[in-house]
């Protein structure tokens, strides 16, 4: 839909700005209810739009297709590179934990709320050279520390299918705003489950890559070393699209790989026959909501019928992998947000003494998920302790992996629900923490592992999306991507698409 | 607090005691840019200007290690006899501080680059062995300034980061030392190793080598006393007053039958002792754990060993050339080595006037108290080695005499010309010519009669005197020889009455 868009507005059939225009309408009209974006940067989209629209008249006129090179003022050589790349005029939407320079930048917390970095996120930076336009910050859980966008300090975003539900977590609003058609795509990031859950939940497609395989230059951190940013978009092209974008090495980022970027949309069209596909019985056990466990093994079924070998296998570490996260994420979480105290940027709380002003900062400027998460990794971290929580988890975490990498001997994907249930309603689970942490136990596993997974929308269950999640080896987001695709296309006629094309 | 006034003694160690000494120095690497960012490191510039959104610690932003200062690091690794590890990582030090921009600072704890080292202090005729424990890489910190004297009383502070991520190596040492003379001479030859592998600047001043000093005492033969840690000690000096303070200080203690605390301790310069910046009580948690940004650290054999090759000739193997090759004493050759820019100085100068000794005597006399008066580095003579080495032949073939030549060298230093140029205009050529000096001679002769009497009774010491006459009449530029001769055929012998 994304590539169809891009080159309506290439052969002048689609103007970028009425793309734009109404994108901004359509979030003026249904963003109040919906609580998906903390800022808009209409202004700038308009006239980034414009200007590609200039750029591509011109070039039509001379007759190349595409803005030709050499003899260019400086200044519209940039303008003439966007309007030539394959997101040209294409408008997205971007979760506020990246870094936009001139826009401010959140995380959805009081800490951040008028911080505006002076500087562009790899991602963004790659985005916009390929000619997609920026129209807003999305909504999230602070600092990304959450399954179901209510714990924002500004405001819970809404699930567009059930607005007295949650979008999911933490990447609530670039999901919803994506589900909801106010934008085209929107990149969200996933720690532990944070783009494909709330895809899962919003019924849109959501990966997370490869850790490594796109660059988190300009994501504020949450655990370096799980995060990373993906894509939300309605359709697997539309997704295999971005990642073209945005994936690729980045010296920048130190944990960026030095690893080719296939041609993703090149290969969404070969046939899956053959694919050998595990089920880890641990994923579809107690804990799954019939609905969810049905509308997967009606998914494993479509795969059987396309030719794929689907077996049940085991990763036996599986449920060590809560418990992990929820000591190696907090431990990194309280030495990335060491940083906020008051004295550089963002909120200060005076007080008499420096150590008063950085307790009273923190205190006022962090929600009590954050707060919670910084003691847990405080105490994990700290002297006497370390060994028998942090370095244990490390350990345990390698064991994780290394299921994986068996399990990956012996099978391309693995296959499992996205979520254990369906979208939650809204205060449900707030008073709970630890039934808020259950909803990321099915992707946690995956961000521990550092491999590549997706979501898509598999079915219904209560009227609401189930969520199929496919991984892979390491770096076989080729592969996730065209066993996502060919299963979109297999199920194109399935009721229940057929009543999400009507919704829209 | 235990604040006691003391004296050092000889040795620094009050007798009956024996102390025990470690130092943990850091270096600053002279990388062009930053350990993590492409960032400029030059000294002086004005507060904040160099920074950018990765030293400032921006939200979103991540480090990339400068390869330069992995080279420089391992290179000082190499000149310390250290090991080198091929597989080492960064970790953070957490904790909270003004000037630290994120919070915490990127070291390596547990796998540090290198260890296992030494080097070679002078001891009495010999050398003694120090051990280096470890060597690793780390980012430094921002700097504070307050607005008053101290950060209780200021009214604001403001944070110049200028400095935050300046590649440093951390250098620890094995308490191997038992004097603050000896603590003295590692740090001044671990100065010279950095700076002669060109790994740092070493400018004390600039802060670009700073110093911590472990120290306890003990009764001969027992176990070593509890240690405090004295911080930021800038200046070899300093280092050597600190620690005969807090060694008097620790005895003192346990002779009144106290207990010495565990505790970090503040050298105050001025007041010339050390104070309790904090005690075990306060001491860190650090949380240190792997830096989840930055990979491991992982060392090619052969960069490592190319590395090697590329490490110049070090101190102690200068020393030796100099004595055997120059025939210097191996006093000389220890004081002209000691610093690589006096050293290579010494070795310009006499490829172009090849008099070894004679060098050697202007290096360490004239050239060493130049820059000390002046306070300047043996890195800023300002005088080339060729316009040294032209003064001294014209001494040597009679042009100018020994005290006109020093009087010529400070000018020389001062207005950067050479010479010949100063000698010519100013009128020094030496006075050879017998006349014009008989004549000054015959002048004193007949000024002072008392005095030559007191040399004709045997007072060697009134030629002196007499000489000194001479010259002045001559403005300081009659030859000496010449007047000496002629003094002495004037006057016979000493003791001889009469002519
Ligand atoms: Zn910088």
């Amino acid at each position: 839909m994304i590539a169809q868009a891009a080159d309506a507005i290439r052969k002048g059939e689609l103007r970028a700005r009425e793309l734009v225009e109404s994108c901004l309408s359509r979030i003026a009209g249904l963003d109040g209810l919906l609580g998906c974006f903390l800022s808009l940067d209409g202004e700038r989209a308009l006239e980034r739009a414009a200007r590609i629209d200039e750029e591509l008249a011109r070039a039509r006129q001379r007759g190349a297709g595409a803005a030709g090179p050499g003899g260019m003022r400086a200044g519209t050589r940039e303008a003439a590179a966007e309007a030539d790349g394959v997101l040209a005029g294409v408008p997205y939407a971007c979760k506020d934990n990246i870094c936009t320079r001139g826009l401010r930048t959140t995380c959805a917390s009081r800490i951040l709320e008028e911080y505006v970095p002076p500087y562009d996120a790899t991602v963004v930076h790659r985005l916009a050279r390929a000619g997609a336009i920026l129209v807003g910050k999305t909504n999230m859980d602070e600092f990304a520390m959450g399954s179901s966008g209510e714990n924002s300090a500004f405001f819970p975003t809404r699930n567009p299918r059930d607005t007295t539900r949650v979008p999911g977590g933490s990447s609530s609003g670039s999901a919803a705003a994506v589900a909801a058609g106010l934008v085209p795509f929107a990149l969200g990031s996933d720690t532990g489950g944070s783009v494909r859950q709330p895809a899962s939940f919003c019924g849109v497609v959501g990966m997370k890559p490869t850790y490594g395989r796109v660059s988190r230059y300009g994501l504020v951190a949450f655990a370096s070393s799980l995060d990373q940013i993906g894509p939300l978009t309605l359709t697997v092209e539309d997704c295999a699209l971005v990642m073209e974008v945005i994936a690729g090495h980045d010296p920048r980022d130190a944990t960026s790989a030095q690893v080719s970027v296939p041609n993703y949309r090149e290969a969404l069209g070969r046939d899956v026959g053959g694919l050998r596909l595990g089920v880890p019985r641990e994923y579809m056990g107690e804990g799954i909501e019939p609905g969810v466990r049905e509308a997967v093994n009606a998914a494993l079924r479509v795969f059987s019928d396309l030719g794929c070998v689907v077996e049940e296998c085991s990763l036996p570490h599986t449920e060590y992998a809560l418990a992990v996260y929820y000591l190696v994420a907090p431990a990194e979480a309280s030495s990335n947000l060491a940083r906020y105290d008051g004295v550089r940027y963002g909120l200060r709380v005076d007080a008499g003494d420096i150590t008063a002003m950085y307790s009273r900062t923190r205190r006022q400027g962090f929600g009590p998920e954050v707060r919670r998460r910084i003691m847990l990794g405080t105490y994990a971290l700290s002297a006497g302790y370390y060994d028998a929580y942090y370095l244990k988890a490390q350990r345990v975490r390698t064991l994780v992996k290394r299921d994986f990498e068996q399990a990956f001997s012996r099978y391309d994907l693995l296959l499992a629900p996205t979520s254990p249930t369906v979208a939650f309603r809204l205060g449900e689970r707030t008073e709970d923490p630890l039934s808020m942490y259950m909803a990321d136990v099915c992707t946690i596993p995956v961000n521990l592992a550092g491999i590549p997974a997706i979501s898509i929308p598999c079915g219904e269950s209560e009227g609401l999306p189930v969520g199929l999640q496919i991984m892979g080896p390491p770096f076989a987001e080729v592969t996730i991507l065209q066993a996502a695709h060919a299963f979109e296309q297999a199920t194109a006629g399935a009721p229940w698409r057929k009543r999400e094309g009507e919704r829209r | 607090m235990n604040e006691v006034s003391v004296r050092p003694r000889e040795t620094g160690v009050p007798a009956g005691w024996e102390a025990v000494i470690g130092l943990e120095v850091h270096v600053e690497l002279s990388t062009a840019s930053k350990m993590f960012c492409p960032c400029s490191t030059r000294f002086g510039a004005p507060p904040n200007s160099q920074v950018c959104p990765v030293c400032l610690g921006l939200p979103g932003v991540l480090p990339v290690p400068n390869r330069q200062a992995v080279e420089l690091a391992v290179k000082a690794a190499l000149a310390l006899n250290c090991r080198v590890a091929t597989y080492s990582k960064f970790d953070r030090k957490n904790y909270f501080y003004p000037d630290m921009p994120k919070n915490y600072q990127i070291s390596q704890y547990d796998l540090p680059l290198a260890g296992d080292g030494y080097l070679e202090i002078p001891a009495g005729q010999g050398s003694k062995r120090v051990r280096i424990r470890r060597l690793h890489l780390e980012e430094d910190t921002g700097k504070s300034m307050h607005a008053a004297d101290d950060i209780v009383t200021a009214r604001y502070s403001l944070v110049d980061f200028n400095r935050a991520g300046i590649p440093l190596v951390e250098i620890v040492s094995e308490p191997d030392m038992s004097t603050p003379e000896e603590a003295r001479l590692y740090l001044e030859k671990l100065k010279a190793i950095m700076q002669y592998c060109g790994v740092s600047d070493c400018r004390m001043e600039e802060g670009s080598l700073r110093c911590d000093i472990n120290v306890s005492v003990r009764r001969p033969g027992q176990e070593a006393g509890t240690r405090t840690e004295i911080k930021n000690v800038n200046s070899f000096r300093g280092v050597e007053r600190a620690l005969a303070y807090e060694i008097a200080r620790q005895v003192e203690v346990l002779e009144s039958g106290g207990e010495v605390e565990q505790e970090t301790r503040h050298w105050d310069e001025g007041a010339g002792r050390t104070h309790t910046l904090r005690t075990k009580e306060y001491a860190h948690d650090y949380r240190y754990f792997p830096d989840p940004d930055l990979p491991p650290l992982v060392l090619d054999p052969a960069w490592i060993e190319e590395i090697r090759r590329s490490l110049p000739e070090l101190p102690d193997a200068r020393r030796e050339r100099y004595i055997r090759e120059f025939g210097l004493p191996p006093y000389d050759a220890a004081v002209i080595t000691a610093s690589r820019a006096l050293a290579e100085f010494f070795e310009e100068t006499v490829r172009v006037y090849p008099q070894p000794k004679t060098v050697s005597n202007w290096v360490m006399g004239e050239v060493r108290r130049y820059l000390n008066e002046s306070g300047l580095e043996p890195e800023e003579i300002p005088l080339q080695p060729a316009a040294l080495a032209e003064l001294l032949a014209m001494v040597e073939r009679g042009a100018i005499n020994m005290r006109v030549a020093k009087q010529v060298f400070t000018e020389m230093c001062q207005t950067g010309r050479l010479a010949p140029e100063i000698v010519r205009e100013k009128g020094l050529e030496q006075v050879s010519d017998e006349a014009l000096i008989e004549r000054a001679v015959e002048e004193a002769i007949a000024a002072n009669p008392a005095v030559v009497a007191d040399y004709r009774k045997g007072r060697e010491k009134a030629l002196g005197f007499l000489v000194g006459q001479v010259m002045k009449a001559t403005r300081g530029k009659a030859n000496p020889q010449v007047v000496n001769r002629l003094l002495r055929d004037r006057l016979g012998l000493p003791g001889t009455e009469g002519v």
